[in-house]
């Protein structure tokens, strides 16, 4: 899986082309929060319009990266939210933990 | 697969690129059942879920330990099981991921998946052959069938 990164208004979005599942994507993705950490983001935004699929692994992956971000006086928020990631965002009831927006705009909008 | 004799069986050695491969020839075997897309989509990972713990957590990722994966038709229900080798677990001991202290762990969603996307799932715990995880999915007629194909369900 690759993983595209750039940052707009002091803000990490981090955009994961592909699964999001054990072994492959969960890894990429650990990895990519952790280097925006290490750059010294602290306001991170993950764009998954281009996840095809997302398991318990990638779900777990996610929370990790909240509550890293978090901890370090951050915030993380989704974008581009495809249905089924969405469905399993509500099944987990995820939905209330994350703040997901519509696009990329709108999520750095709610950073000021 | 026949249509009429839809009995699969795989034998996977415990790494975690055969996750996929199981998912995808499950995925396989409910498109020549003519299941929608969205039950495949489910169904395919909750296979996924259950082949990732018995490698993980049942054989401990060793490759020379194998992960059996069948999938079959029992009436009007798919019946898929997953079988490893491990010595098994307390499912009363299994956290709720919706506890509201559970809800930001990282892991412990596999079952539960398995739950949500499944109809039935049922675990046998035996020292000898180790674990298995029977998932059940009531089937539902595929848009194309016919009425006497509708009738036979």
């Amino acid at each position: 899986m690759k993983i595209d990164s750039q940052d707009r208004q002091g803000v990490r979005i981090l955009s994961p082309k592909g699964k999001i599942t054990i072994g492959e994507g969960d890894i990429a993705l650990r990895e990519a929060v952790q280097t925006a950490l290490e750059d010294g983001a602290r306001n991170m935004v993950i764009n998954l319009e281009g996840t095809s699929t997302i398991d318990s692994s990638g779900i777990g992956e996610l929370v990790s990266a909240f509550t890293s971000v978090k901890n370090r006086g951050g915030a993380l928020k989704l974008v581009h939210l495809p249905p089924k990631v969405h469905d399993i965002l509500q099944i987990t009831q995820l939905v209330t933990v994350f703040e997901v927006y519509d696009n990329e705009d709108e999520a750095l909008a709610s950073f000021n | 697969m026949r249509r009429d004799d839809p009995h699969v069986h795989l034998e996977l050695g415990s790494r975690l690129e055969n996750i996929d491969l199981a998912q995808m020839v499950v995925e396989e075997c409910l498109r020549r059942l003519e299941l929608d897309e969205d039950t495949s989509h489910w169904v395919g990972i909750a296979v996924r879920e259950a082949v990732a713990n018995a490698i993980k957590h049942g054989n401990q990722e060793d490759p020379d330990k194998e992960v059996e994966v069948d999938f079959g038709v029992d009436g009007d229900e798919l019946v898929i099981q997953v079988t490893d080798h491990g010595s098994g677990f307390e499912l009363t001991q299994v956290n709720d991921p919706l506890a509201p202290e559970n809800l930001l762990r990282p892991n412990g969603r596999g079952i539960f998946f398995m739950k949500s996307f499944m109809d039935a799932i049922d675990y046998n715990f035996d020292p000898e052959a180790g674990t298995r995880v029977t998932l059940r999915k009531r089937l539902t007629a595929p848009a194309s069938g016919s009425a006497d194909e509708e009738e036979e369900r």
